[in-house]
């Protein structure tokens, strides 16, 4: 009577990877540039069809030529990069490192997080004019405005990411004595990574739109600063060049940020 | 093969257990009159609805509170019990770590008590293969079923050797077959590993089908209704449950809960 054979199991309830899996990548990635691709022509056929001036609206490859001007590109572009780079580096280490901190001495949480979520709400934009006050203007105040509008996010989520332990698992721990220590590396840190990762995706956007307000308030170089100048002589293709190019560098600290979650984070933990 | 001699110390002792939680000047009553003897190698389960103290129990056994009054001893002369990596803990969730694999949620306690990686890792895959994962050692929790993974939560239990294993309700978050299964998988895991097990359930027939021994306890207030040793012959198959004596039981057991 072979009924019930508790020993052998089949796998029904596990879940392979289906051998589908490629041409399901494939087609997705067919249609990421489909997309993409579509948006560039309907915006030709828009300034081709519809008369739009030049000034109003360049052609795609007018966009593409203006690299050809002398506006510095490539010095500007490394200028804004790095502002951004440097604004979200030092974002993910005083973010990581006060989350920390918060969840080592719960009394500091306690006291100074209501604060942050308090200046968090503060639009850090509007900060703008000061930190050129307090730090002059330059690359270094740039990178403190990417840095002060996107921290908090990173913060707040890897705060979160790090409470979010189940208790039971805390139990089964303490029953064969685990340390502090022990709890922090094994199960909390690992733990908060995906947390840590969706802080760091929204910061991102931030960070890029943090440094470019600081060009565009007081600035010397870099792409905002570019924009304000071609604005005057309505060179519109140049304003789209330096959009398209923030657009990519902004793109390329994404990609960096997802290639190291692929690494570092299971499939099945990470939040989207 | 449970040694009942009424002159040799029991593994477990408890008497007059009584656990009191205090919270803003107002007194709680988890857990009161539990009194009740574990001989090694028993599987005793405690049965009652929510709010019995069934888990606070568990957790007093597991040394991680401190009960308010009465005796709790675990070990005896014969058999010497540390605490600090004698208790191995299952739950109702499996609370496996996402991001490692089978193998290595496995080897958690064993990592924590810092015992020998080699020999760990061979008793990991020895368990496996006793719990039914051979194959799985090198796949991640989402890969695996529900019952699959708390299979793998019992072997985790079990890697660092302790005497004793204690389960809250391990089995409650399973669909109804799959938690038949794991019953009969559960009995004969006890009877290779020859571990004590004290089995948390809310489930009367699960309990008598599992257990030497069922402690019941009632709730509001939380106290000890009674014991009593289940004398149906191992191995048990599912069969028992047509049995009169597994009925009888069962009654037993409703009666005392105050469901007849």
């Amino acid at each position: 009577m072979a009924v019930v054979d508790p020993n052998r199991t089949p796998a029904g309830g596990a879940r392979e990877p289906g051998r589908g899996k490629v041409n399901e990548t494939v087609g997705h990635w067919i249609l990421v540039v489909s997309i993409h691709v579509a948006v560039v022509i309907l915006w030709y056929l828009f300034v081709a069809w519809g008369d739009v001036p030049s000034y109003v609206m360049p052609t795609p490859l007018a966009t593409i030529e203006s690299l050809g001007k002398n506006y510095n590109w490539l010095h500007n572009t490394i200028v804004t990069a790095g502002e951004i780079f440097g604004g979200y580096l030092l974002a993910m280490v005083v973010g990581v490192g006060l989350a920390l901190v918060f969840s080592w001495f719960r009394l500091l949480e306690v006291t100074f997080m209501p604060l942050l979520v308090s200046l968090n709400m503060i639009p850090k934009v509007a900060l703008g004019p000061l930190f050129i006050v307090w730090f002059s203007y330059g690359v270094g105040p740039n990178i403190v405005i990417a840095f002060a509008i996107c921290f908090l996010p990173i913060l707040l989520t890897t705060a979160r990411g790090l409470s979010e332990v189940d208790p039971d698992l805390i139990d089964l721990v303490r029953t064969v004595r685990a340390s502090r220590w022990q709890v922090f590396t094994k199960i909390q840190l690992p733990g908060s990574l995906p947390y840590i990762f969706s802080g760091m995706k929204v910061a991102v956007v931030l960070a890029v739109a943090g440094a470019i307000v600081g060009e565009f308030i007081a600035s010397e170089e870099g792409l905002g600063y570019l924009m304000l100048q071609v604005q005057v002589t309505l060179d519109t293709a140049a304003m789209f060049m330096a959009v398209l190019l923030i657009t990519l560098v902004g793109v390329v600290l994404y990609w960096i940020v997802l290639l190291l979650e692929r690494i570092t984070v299971v499939r099945d933990a990470r939040l989207d | 093969m449970i040694d009942r001699t009424p002159d040799a110390e029991p593994f477990i002792h408890l008497d007059g257990v009584r656990m009191v939680f205090r919270s803003r000047g107002r007194e709680f009553l988890a857990v009161s009159d539990v009194t009740f003897d574990v001989e090694e190698g028993e599987l005793v389960s405690i049965v009652g609805p929510s709010g019995c103290g069934k888990t606070t129990l568990l957790k007093i056994l597991a040394g991680l509170y401190a009960h308010t009054d009465g005796v709790v001893r675990i070990g005896s002369g014969a058999t010497a019990f540390d605490p600090g990596r004698d208790v191995g803990m299952v739950f109702q969730q499996a609370l496996l770590l996402k991001w490692r694999r089978i193998v290595d949620n496995v080897l958690l306690p064993a990592e924590i008590l810092g015992l020998p990686k080699k020999e760990s890792r061979e008793r990991a895959m020895d368990l496996l293969d006793m719990v039914g994962l051979v194959g799985f050692e090198d796949k991640y929790p989402y890969e695996l079923s529900g019952g699959m993974q708390q299979r793998a939560a019992i072997a985790r239990a079990l890697v660092h050797d302790p005497k004793l294993i204690l389960m809250d309700e391990p089995f409650g978050a399973l669909d109804a077959l799959t938690r038949e299964k794991m019953n009969l998988e559960l009995l004969s895991i006890w009877q290779k590993a020859k571990k004590t097990i004290i089995f948390v359930t809310h489930g009367i027939s699960e309990a008598v089908f599992l257990g030497t021994k069922v402690v019941v306890l009632t709730a509001g207030p939380a106290r000890m209704a009674d014991e009593f040793e289940i004398a149906l012959p191992h191995p048990r198959h599912l069969d028992i449950k047509t049995e009169k004596a597994f009925g009888d039981y069962t009654r037993r057991a409703y009666k005392l809960l105050g469901m007849e």
